[in-house]
């Protein structure tokens, strides 16, 4: 038995387990927590594949700031956990029998599935190929060919973060705020008057 | 069943996938589960893809699965800042409650 | 040309119906006259054209374009269609301007002269058609603008009443002439004039078969075509239309029910010429119900007591006149009778308007009397108008109705000579009512006192006196028409080798020749002892006569017949049709049945949208499962 096949096996447990609990409990904080398991081991399963510099990736965003942004709301969110309701819906076993079925579907396309020749889809996990380290490979061609997908993701990055400012922005009244523009374009006229005042008499502004 | 080859990995993927949808539609808890299993079928696919990258001895799926996880990333972003912003509107955020649209 | 001369009444109707106020009050009556006074100044110069010989068509667009039939929009100057043209738009002219005096007070003129314009334009659509449909257009239109004006004042529910009563009648009429245009389809193959006519000739013997019976295709045509023209012309049995549509105003009475839509019928037997001339039992029956009309509307003429219905029965048996000239085959005479009787019965009827308007619109004759004095002009072109009718020489009454009862005699036939006599006993009666209505109006010491009558101003005055010199001169202008020796008709009008009444109409006895007048003679005289010298004499026949008097006075009760065996049971029909089928059966399986079966199944698909992400999640998901198993199911066969 290859060692291999053991943490593979080991790995891809705990990752369905614990996805299994991320659906199922009740606290939304151990929800989050079981998320961040789950990441974790795939991250692992990525490693097994050869594919080190993606799964450091996914332990970077996902986990680090992916995972912590659930946190953050959940906790900011301060619910009360002992009104919540019970979990399943009375469709329940309708919907499981529904998702086992296409459970079933997707395992009898999968293999049923005629790769070709040339691809080692039959042999043991190994490295992709190991005079390039995977990094290297990748950088190799994001920037050459897959460019523009590159800055497309940038932008799409942008555009996400525009967006949730723009969502949850609340305006502030009791917020004093410069406006360069109305200062540099005030008349002297608009600010001071000159008025005639008796002695001994005030005036009104 | 002793030498894991690829068909494992995508049973492992589609079984995370079914998980994740499970999550959506039989929740009734509240909002952020299903944002979280949205999180878990994205990255059953990116299981997919990786897999396929390591076997087919193509760099294209791994780069693939980086996109992937960039719009997962933006998407989760966006995604609690509406329920954010839905809270402040509702006060709870109890899937039973998000049914002003009802017809 | 010829086009210029048909759209300009149409210009007219749409300018004063459209934009009343954009015309004002004085343009909206004067633009339709002055178009129509300038369509009847160039009608002038076509007639000419079409005298010389200059016959043409002009072709505007085309209608229907299907492999088997071939119908445009084509305008056609012919001798006929000339001089129709010129009696349609100088009639329709004169009633103009005397319509600008007679309703003057009336709130409602742009309306008027609209419809007016609108009738115009119709009959001359009529007339100057080159194909059956286009003269069918024209047909109806003339139909619809007689319902509108009938019903012009339409707060009267008299008026509205004998409007649908005209339309309808002259429906049951349009039944026969559709019918028998579909006849001329089928057995010619095409709906134009002169593809038609130049068959009709090789195509006498063709027979159609309906329901295992045979019957020879012409004369099955005519007989539908004049049924068609027995509605528009108002022939014994399709009558009762024209005495009702008296409600109408008297210049419409004299335009539409005297003058030109009456005249249709005759016209259209007078185009048909040459389908006709094949016919032998068509012209016998149109001769028969035009000497029966004849002497019908005559008879009940006599008693009637409204001014205008004596003359609405009297253009119903001139009429009867037109048509059985046009069965002996003398078609030339009915259209000559048809141009002077164009302007003596408008002037009749313009004259008939001139007293009720000086009168405050009292149409009843014994109310009237001795107004010679107050209303001069009008009694003497009223005088001028019954001998024309009556058909005293020189005034043209005379030489058409001679011409048309020495063709009777002519013929030498059966039907023929039947005709003579009925027309001799008709022309009797015409008389005597003729001079019953002008002794009655206007020179019998009136028991009534007036004020405030005065003869009728300019506008109104004028059409009577240019009408008065049409009823002098045009029997000997229009003389021409009926000679054997010129050829007038130019290939219009045909009649075949045999059918002589014409010729042997130049060369009748001379007691036959004289007749007419004769007979006049005595029906004035007769009137004259009836009414000035012993005014008790018309009761006396009454009363030993009473039988009579009543068939007469009511009409023979054709109305009430009707009514009775035909219109209750019409109106049974629709009321159960429309209460029990319309409304149960149609309507609650059509519209309505479909607007609530529509609600109820929007109701309950409304429920799906629940509005829980989750079940639409669901249900796509469940979409999915579908499809997946379909595919398996269908490529594997799992």
């Amino acid at each position: 038995m290859s060692s291999l096949s053991l943490f593979f096996y080991m790995f891809s447990l705990v990752a369905l387990v614990s996805s299994f609990l991320v659906v199922t409990l009740k606290n939304p904080v151990h929800s989050v927590l079981f998320l961040i398991l789950t990441f974790f081991n795939c991250s692992a399963l990525f490693v097994l594949l050869g594919a080190e510099f993606l799964a450091m990736l996914l332990l970077l965003v996902y986990v680090g700031a992916v995972a912590v942004l659930f946190l953050f709301v959940v906790m900011m969110l301060n619910i009360d956990f002992s009104t919540l309701r019970k979990g399943m819906s009375k469709n329940a076993p309708l919907g499981i029998l529904v998702g086992l079925i296409l459970l079933i579907e997707i395992i009898i396309s999968i293999t049923g599935y005629n790769f070709s020749e040339t691809s080692n889809v039959e042999r043991n996990i190994t490295a992709i190929n190991p005079s390039v380290e995977n990094t290297k490979a990748l950088g190799l061609v994001l920037y050459t060919e897959y460019s523009y997908l590159f800055q497309c993701a940038g932008y799409i990055l942008l555009v996400a973060m525009i967006g949730a400012i723009a969502l949850t922005h609340r305006k502030r009244d009791n917020v004093r705020r410069q406006r360069v523009n109305k200062q540099v374009l005030k008349d002297r006229k608009d600010s001071i008057e000159i008025k005639k005042v008796d002695i001994g008499k005030g005036t009104k502004i | 069943m002793i030498e894991v080859s690829i068909y494992h990995y995508l049973i492992l993927s589609s079984m995370i996938f079914t998980i994740g949808l499970f999550g959506i539609f039989l929740n009734r808890k509240n909002l952020i589960i299903i944002l979280m299993s949205l999180e878990l079928i994205l990255l059953s696919v990116n299981i997919n893809f990786v897999a396929f990258s390591s076997y087919l001895n193509l760099i294209l799926g791994q780069v693939f699965a980086m996109f992937i996880l960039t719009v997962a990333a933006a998407e989760a972003a966006i995604g609690l800042a509406i329920l954010v912003v839905f809270f402040r509107s509702k006060g709870s955020i109890a899937v039973d409650d998000v049914s002003s649209m009802k017809g | 040309m010829l086009t210029i001369a048909v759209i300009f009444p149409l210009i007219g109707s749409i300018l004063s119906g459209v934009f009343p106020k954009l015309l004002g009050k004085e343009g909206v009556v004067w633009i339709p006259t002055l178009l129509s006074i300038a369509s009847f100044i160039i009608s002038i110069f076509l007639l000419i054209t079409a005298l010389d010989g200059n016959t043409y068509e002009e072709y505007l667009f085309e209608w229907i374009n299907s492999s088997k039939l071939l119908v445009s929009w084509v305008l056609r100057l012919d001798v006929l269609s000339a001089v129709m043209i010129f009696i349609v738009t100088l009639v329709s002219s004169l009633v103009h301007i005397y319509s600008i005096g007679y309703m003057s007070h009336d709130a409602n003129q742009a309306r008027f002269f609209s419809y007016l314009s609108l009738f115009t334009f119709s009959m001359l659509l009529l007339v100057v058609s080159n194909n059956f449909l286009q003269l069918f257009v024209g047909w109806e239109g003339v139909g619809l603008c007689s319902y509108l004006l009938i019903g012009f004042w339409y707060k009267k529910n008299q008026a509205n009443n004998a409007a649908i009563k005209a339309f309808i009648v002259n429906r049951v009429g349009d039944f026969g002439l559709i019918l028998g245009l579909c006849v001329v389809y089928k057995t010619f193959g095409s709906l134009d004039f002169d593809n038609v006519f130049s068959q009709a000739s090789f195509l006498k013997n063709n027979e159609l078969e309906i329901f295992g019976y045979y019957f020879s295709s012409l004369e099955l045509i005519g007989f539908l075509l004049f049924f068609g023209a027995m509605g528009k012309s108002a022939q014994i049995g399709l009558h009762t239309w024209l005495a009702d549509a008296m409600e109408g105003p008297t210049p419409v009475s004299a335009l539409i029910h005297a003058a030109t839509m009456v005249t249709a019928g005759v016209f259209l037997v007078a185009r048909c010429s040459p389908l006709y001339e094949h016919t032998y039992y068509s012209l016998g029956f149109i001769i028969i119900v035009g000497a029966v009309t004849a002497i019908f509307a005559a008879s009940i003429a006599i008693t009637q007591n409204d001014i205008k219905k004596v003359i609405a029965y009297s253009t119903c048996s001139q009429l009867g006149y037109m048509f059985f000239a046009c069965g002996v085959s003398a078609y030339s005479a009915g259209i000559f009778h048809l141009m002077t009787h164009a302007f003596f019965k408008a002037l009749l009827f313009l004259g008939a308007g001139s007293v009720i308007h000086a009168l405050s619109d009292e149409q009843n004759i014994k109310k009237m009397g001795g107004l010679s004095k107050l209303l001069p002009i009008t009694c003497i072109c009223m005088w001028i108008g019954s001998l024309a009718l009556a058909g005293v020489p020189p005034f043209a009454g005379f030489f058409s109705k001679d011409i048309i009862l020495e063709a009777a005699w002519g013929s030498h036939t059966f039907l023929g000579s039947i005709a003579f006599y009925l027309g001799l006993i008709a022309a009797l009666m015409t008389a005597f009512y003729s001079w019953r209505i002008i002794f009655l109006v206007f020179h019998v010491k009136s028991k009534n006192t007036y004020d405030n009558v005065h003869e009728s101003p300019l506008t109104m005055l004028i059409p009577i006196i240019l009408l008065s010199l049409g009823a002098v001169f045009s029997g000997w202008i229009g003389y021409d028409m009926v000679s054997t020796t010129k050829d007038f008709w130019l290939g219009a009008i045909k009649v075949l080798k045999g059918h002589d009444a014409l010729i042997n109409a130049h060369h009748v006895p001379l007691l036959v020749k004289l007749s007419p007048i004769l007979v006049a003679s005595l029906g004035i005289f007769f009137a004259w002892l009836c009414y000035i010298k012993y005014p008790n004499l018309p009761k006396v026949f009454t009363d030993r006569l009473n039988l009579f008097y009543k068939i007469s006075i009511n009409k023979y009760w054709f109305d009430e017949i009707y009514e009775r065996f035909i219109t209750i049971k019409v109106k049974l029909l629709g009321s159960y049709l429309w209460k029990n089928i319309d409304v149960r059966i149609i309507d609650k399986y059509g519209p309505n049945g479909v607007s609530k079966l529509c609600i109820s199944i929007a109701n309950r698909i409304r429920k799906i949208q629940s509005g829980y992400v989750y079940h639409y999640a669901f249900s796509m998901f469940f979409g999915i499962i579908i499809f997946i198993s379909l595919h398996f199911i269908i490529f594997y066969g799992a």
